[in-house]
């Protein structure tokens, strides 16, 4: 990898590149004037938030705009020559085919991203094809390109459909369909989102390890300053539509210039932050003031031997662990790991095929989910959902979302309902004025605010936490968890907490449960999980967090075997 | 709050109008249509059934605007006063069929399993009949007369709506407010009657407007081949059927005319459902 | 997993998950045929008219008589008991006798399918010939001149009822134009008796080699396919439209572009091979439309189909025919889905390994 070589002519530039899209509400600048440039051989991460204009960049370059987004001014230069009105065709042609393809880019969604119908060693030999193979010679071709992805088995793999490729399988097609055309430069455009933490390592790893030997440049496109850190050599960071800051990671990370590259480094959950490293400010209310129950007490929720199954698959099996008033826990796992069917269980919103849940020592598991909502304790145990769009109601406003559980679940009424909504949504960070206010008129954090202010209205003992900040971007996501964290200690609510994010569980969590498979892998305390994980299985997810350390000088991008 | 949601809504209406005048014209149409079926009587120039043999089979002229059939009765009168009946006849079908198909596809689609299974079977046998032949025989059945027709016509349509409130029903079924209702003390009958019902109508409306065509069609074709409304009262398909027996010697306007005024009310409804969807899709609000 | 499915098995695999499908499809829609059959039974029962004071010897045959008439044809029995009956001559392949034409139905069914549905494929065949295309053209230009163009004619096209079209078809064809011949029927009634060999006139004329007896026929069938040829356009010509361009917008296509595989290639192999899937599922909806829509066009063309001899059993309240009828339109509805279901087996490989 070519660090740190200004004299080389840049292999792409952009200056001052400005996009606009053609939407019903009119005109929207989604580039304001950015400029950069990418040197052979060089990595380059271009890190924001959502919005912030870095998929546009790329496309732009890549001449892939659709229909409604048009390059409004700036250039785009490829090797020194002008494209910025040239169409992908024509830029292929002045490139000339012996170069092969200019650009190549792998993609967000990589099942999504491939033929459906076609299979993936067609799809290979088209791209050979178009890039002057013979017939003949492009199906060994494209068998060498399977294989220089490490696909295992690669001659039968020749004749698979993407949907019998796992997710993570898919992008390896999608990084050997991109390769075939031999670019010069690949833009990788958040190639590993919606995978798994540990496929994402695999594909990230085999990313740069063939950008490296075949001395091709990269642009790295993420929100995930971790993964950016990783395996760039330089970052640029980007924030509506606007190029804000750019530099060395070790650098730009340690001591950020713009105000914005601050936050968002501040913001980033890593393996050492705490929770008020991400939220400077206010220092973290006193600790809470826990009495040591009663010996004898029962704990607050106790799951035994649980499981869940649909059909013959079995979502979660015989999964044990018991929580404390006021505690928090962390549920982690991958995809398919059970979690958030073990959440819903526990909400009993779904009945267990096996297995017993106490709630304060009686037992709960046995009422139908579907008279649940008539129990006492349906208000004990409250919930707030993943996705903060799906979540609320799009018929009803802040006011009446939030409203809605207090009605059917407590005896306020008028006025005393009223003052009990605005001061949970007061203690959720949302403003009265806000209230008035329908779903599609709010942010995605204003939203998780309501979901947030909705769960606790009622006073509950223990909150499920499904994911509350999957969908949130990290400036948003660390005011949210602060939130969450300050809500348990003054109310003493017990946390169940679900995530794929270790880093979050690790700093919002006393205790943590590791699921594999609807199974319980490794449970305990979470500094000493962290710390020192005593299954291979948490070790692995901890290897595969993409991490970087604001406090370290410079840091080169860690070599990649 | 709600005037706020409201005024929103026009707002978006207004703005979705002018950018599709097309909507605004169907919607006009659709008005005039009303207007006229309630004051057919009174905007008719002759009475509708008054023969005169005398102006028998006369094409267009100043007098008679659209002509007068082989009885010498005005065709314009005809065909407006046909319009109370045939959009009648629509109108009540599409909301019988609305409204009963409305509530069990959308139990249906929010229990699942069993239920779920033999009423989609169901829904399959009566979609597994050429419907417009299911509408024939069921008229046949149950009388010649202009109540079956609307019952056939219902009946036809009601497929469509369970099948179409199952599917809105269905994808909203797992959405975080839906469990969320759950968690706030719902119980499964609530959280469809008052959570999933009103998310699912504004869809379930524009069905009703693009089926009120359909309907007319239905209906119109019903009454061609003899079923349902029989002459002598004016309905658009009858009319066309009285005018098939001249279109070889050149009589072209007895079934022109009638056949237009069926084309011209079943085109505003469809295009009134399309632009319907546009106002009501939130993906394309701003 | 999907995943891990030995990809040796492959070349077998897509047949026999055609094969599983189209079994299950089969399987599922007996209960529906069944479910047709009685639903048919029970309409003709309550229908108005008596057929054995029909088929008794006329208006004044004495109640003795008729009484008679009634239990040899089964009438004095419980329902219950007429529908086991009834079921059984089904499944013998007995469906009664038409009391208007004196012939057993199976016969007059099987003399006229051959109209019916020669009528129907040629339409479909036309509908489908000018649809595709149209909507691809439209889809590759959204916006554009053309686009606008097909999206009126698909406005206009679901509007007018067949009987009008029909109607002014033949106005503007046989009595203004005077191209056409006149709308009665399949065939000149001075032309030499067709040979009868499939049923279907254009086949037969052709294997004849009888070139003036094949123009014959077609042009008689020309208007009557055309009326619902344009009845059908709309559906279809939406379909592909709307479906061609959300393959056009879907991720695949994105990344075809950034692989720099040639316009064509991107246009024909990738796009239009997936967006012909729902137009294979809206094929199979449309050809039922036009099963039942045949009852309109073939009275306006006086067309000797199936349907218009239903029609007119159910005027005369022959139960028989209608029954025939009737379980005839499932049962090649139930074959136009396995056939839609094999060709989208042929043209999917996700749904063998669902």
């Amino acid at each position: 990898m070519i660090h740190a070589s200004p004299p080389a002519p840049p292999l792409l530039s952009i200056e001052d590149l400005r996009v606009a899209f053609a939407t019903r509400a009119g005109t929207v600048e989604a580039l304001r004037g950015v400029s950069l440039a990418v040197a052979p051989g060089e990595s380059l991460g271009l890190v924001g938030e959502s919005g912030s204009g870095k998929s546009v960049t790329a496309f732009a370059a890549a001449r892939l705009l659709d229909r409604a987004g048009r390059i409004t001014g700036g250039r785009i230069r490829f090797r020194g020559q002008d494209v910025t009105r040239l169409s992908a065709a024509d830029l292929r042609d002045a490139q000339g085919s012996a170069q092969g393809s200019a650009i190549g880019m792998i993609f967000q969604n990589p099942r999504a991203a491939l033929n459906p119908i076609r299979p993936v060693g067609l799809q290979l030999a088209d791209v050979l094809r178009a890039n002057g193979h013979s017939r003949a010679a492009a199906r060994d071709k494209a068998l060498a390109a399977l294989e220089a992805v490490r696909i295992r088995d690669a001659a039968r793999r020749l004749d698979a459909y993407p949907h019998e490729l796992s997710g993570g399988m898919c992008q390896r097609v999608m990084i050997a369909l991109a390769l075939a055309a031999e670019p010069a430069l690949l833009i990788a455009d958040e190639p590993t989102t919606g995978l798994d933490v540990t496929t994402q390592k695999t594909v990230m790893d085999l990313v740069a390890r063939l950008t490296a030997e075949r001395g091709m440049a990269l642009i790295l496109i993420t929100h995930d300053l971790g993964l950016a850190a990783q395996y760039c050599s330089r970052i640029a960071v980007m924030e509506a539509g606007r190029l804000v800051e750019e530099g060395a990671p070790g650098a730009l990370f340690s001591s950020p210039r713009h105000p914005y590259t601050a936050r968002l480094v501040a913001a980033s959950p890593t393996p050492t932050s705490t929770l008020a490293d991400l939220t400077p400010g206010a220092p973290p209310p006193p600790a809470p003031a826990r009495p040591n129950p009663p010996a004898g007490t029962p704990a607050l929720l106790e799951v035994q031997g649980i499981g869940k199954r649909y059909g013959d698959a079995a979502a979660v099996e015989d999964v044990s662990f018991a929580m404390r008033e006021g505690e928090s826990l962390g549920l982690v796992g991958e995809s398919g790991s059970g979690k958030s069917t073990l959440s819903r269980l526990i909400c009993r919103l779904i009945d267990p095929s096996a297995g017993e849940i106490l709630f304060e020592g009686g037992s709960i598991g046995a009422i139908p989910a579907r008279d649940f909502h008539r129990s006492p304790l349906r208000r004990a145990i409250q919930i707030v959902f993943q996705d903060p769009d799906g979540s609320l109601n799009p018929r009803f406003s802040a006011f009446d979302s939030i409203a809605h559980p207090v009605r059917r679940l407590t005896e306020l009424r008028g006025e005393a309902l009223r003052r009990r909504v605005i001061e949970s949504a007061g203690r959720a960070g949302l403003g009265a004025d806000l209230l008035g206010r329908f779903p599609h008129q709010l942010s995605g954090g204003q939203k998780a605010r309501v979901g947030i202010a909705r769960a606790v209205a009622v006073r509950p003992r223990l909150l499920v936490l499904d994911e509350p900040t999957a969908a949130l971007d990290v400036s948003v996501q660390a005011g949210v968890l602060r939130l969450l964290d300050d809500l348990r200690r003054e109310d003493g609510l017990a946390f169940l907490f679900v995530s794929h994010d270790l880093n979050v569980v690790r700093m919002m969590c006393e205790r943590t449960v590791v699921l594999q498979a609807g199974r319980v892998v490794e449970a305990g305390d979470s500094r000493d999980l962290f710390q020192a994980p005593r299954t291979a299985y948490t070790r692995e997810l901890l290897a595969a967090i993409p991490h970087f350390r604001p406090g370290a000088a410079r840091e080169p991008a860690e070599p990649v075997a | 709050m709600t005037t706020l949601a409201a005024g929103a809504t026009l707002r978006h209406a207004a703005w979705i109008l002018r950018g599709n005048p097309l909507t605004a014209v169907a919607a006009a149409g659709a008005l005039i249509l009303c207007l006229v079926a309630a004051f057919s009587p009174w905007l008719v120039p002759y009475d509708p059934v008054a023969s005169d043999v005398s102006v028998a089979l006369q094409p267009p002229s100043a007098a008679h605007w659209a002509g007068t059939d082989q009885l010498g009765r005005d065709l314009l009168s005809r065909i407006v006063a046909a319009t109370r009946l045939d959009l009648a006849i629509a109108l009540s079908a599409v909301l019988l069929s609305f409204a009963v198909g409305a509530v069990i596809g959308a139990v249906c689609g929010y229990a699942g399993g069993r239920l779920d299974r033999v009423v989609g079977r169901v829904v399959d046998v009566l979609m597994a009949f050429p419907l417009f032949v299911l509408a024939m025989a069921l008229v046949a059945a149950l009388g010649n007369r202009v109540e079956n027709i609307v019952v056939a016509t219902a009946i036809i349509n009601l497929p469509f709506y369970v099948r179409f409130a199952r599917a809105e029903v269905n994808v909203r079924r797992e959405a975080g407010y839906v469990e969320a209702a759950r968690a706030g003390g719902e119980g499964h009958l609530a959280v469809v009657l008052k959570f999933l019902l009103p998310n699912v109508l504004p869809a379930m409306a524009v069905q009703i407007s693009l089926n009120l065509g359909w309907a007319i069609l239905n209906a119109a074709g019903l009454s061609f081949i003899g079923l349902g409304v029989r002459p002598p009262t004016p309905e658009w398909g009858i009319l066309v059927a009285e005018g098939a027996r001249f279109i070889t010697t050149g009589k072209w306007w007895l079934v022109a005319f009638p056949g237009l005024a069926l084309m011209l009310a079943v085109l505003c409804f469809n295009l009134l459902g399309d632009g319907l969807r546009d106002i009501l899709d939130p993906r394309m609000r701003t | 997993m999907a995943a891990s499915r030995p990809a040796s098995s492959r070349p077998a695999s897509p047949w026999a998950g055609i094969a599983r499908r189209a079994g299950r499809r089969l399987a599922s829609s007996l209960p529906a045929l069944l479910g047709v059959l009685v639903l048919t039974f029970l309409l003709m029962r309550v229908l108005p008219g008596d057929p054995a004071v029909f088929f008794a010897s006329g208006p004044n045959a004495g109640k003795a008589e008729i009484e008679e008439v009634r239990r040899q044809m089964g009438l004095d029995r419980p329902v219950p008991e007429q529908l086991v009956r009834y079921l059984g001559d089904v499944a013998t392949g007995h469906l009664g006798r038409s009391m208007t034409t004196g012939q057993p139905v199976l016969t007059d069914l099987r003399r006229r399918l051959p109209a019916s549905l020669e009528l129907t494929f040629t339409a479909l065949a036309i509908a489908l010939a000018l649809a595709i295309p149209l909507g691809i053209a439209a889809a590759l230009r959204p916006g554009s001149l053309v686009d606008h163009g097909v999206r009126f004619l698909c406005a206009l096209g679901v509007c007018v009822p067949t009987f009008v079209s029909g109607l002014l078809l033949i106005y503007v064809f046989y009595y203004l134009l005077g191209l056409a011949p006149d709308p009665t029927g399949r065939i000149d009634v001075f032309a030499a008796t067709p040979p009868d060999i499939t049923g279907f006139l254009l086949v037969d004329f052709a294997l004849v080699g009888d070139g003036e007896g094949w123009r014959n026929a077609a042009s008689q069938l020309v208007l009557p396919a055309l009326t619902m040829a344009l009845f059908v356009l709309a559906p279809l010509a939406r379909i592909t439209r709307a479906s061609m361009l959300a393959v056009l917008g879907s991720d695949f296509i994105r990344t075809a572009r950034s692989l720099g595989l040639p316009p064509r290639r991107v246009v024909v192999t990738y796009a239009l091979r997936n967006a012909i899937l729902p137009v294979l599922t809206i094929a199979g909806i449309v050809f039922s439309t036009m099963l039942g829509a045949n009852v309109l066009v073939e009275k306006v063309f006086s067309w000797p189909g199936v349907a218009s001899y239903a029609l007119d059993a159910l005027l005369a309240s022959d139960y028989a025919p209608v029954q025939g009828f009737v379980l005839l339109m499932a049962s090649l509805f139930v074959l136009v889905n396995l056939t839609v279901d094999v060709l989208y087996g042929l043209a999917d490989p996700r749904i063998s390994v669902e």
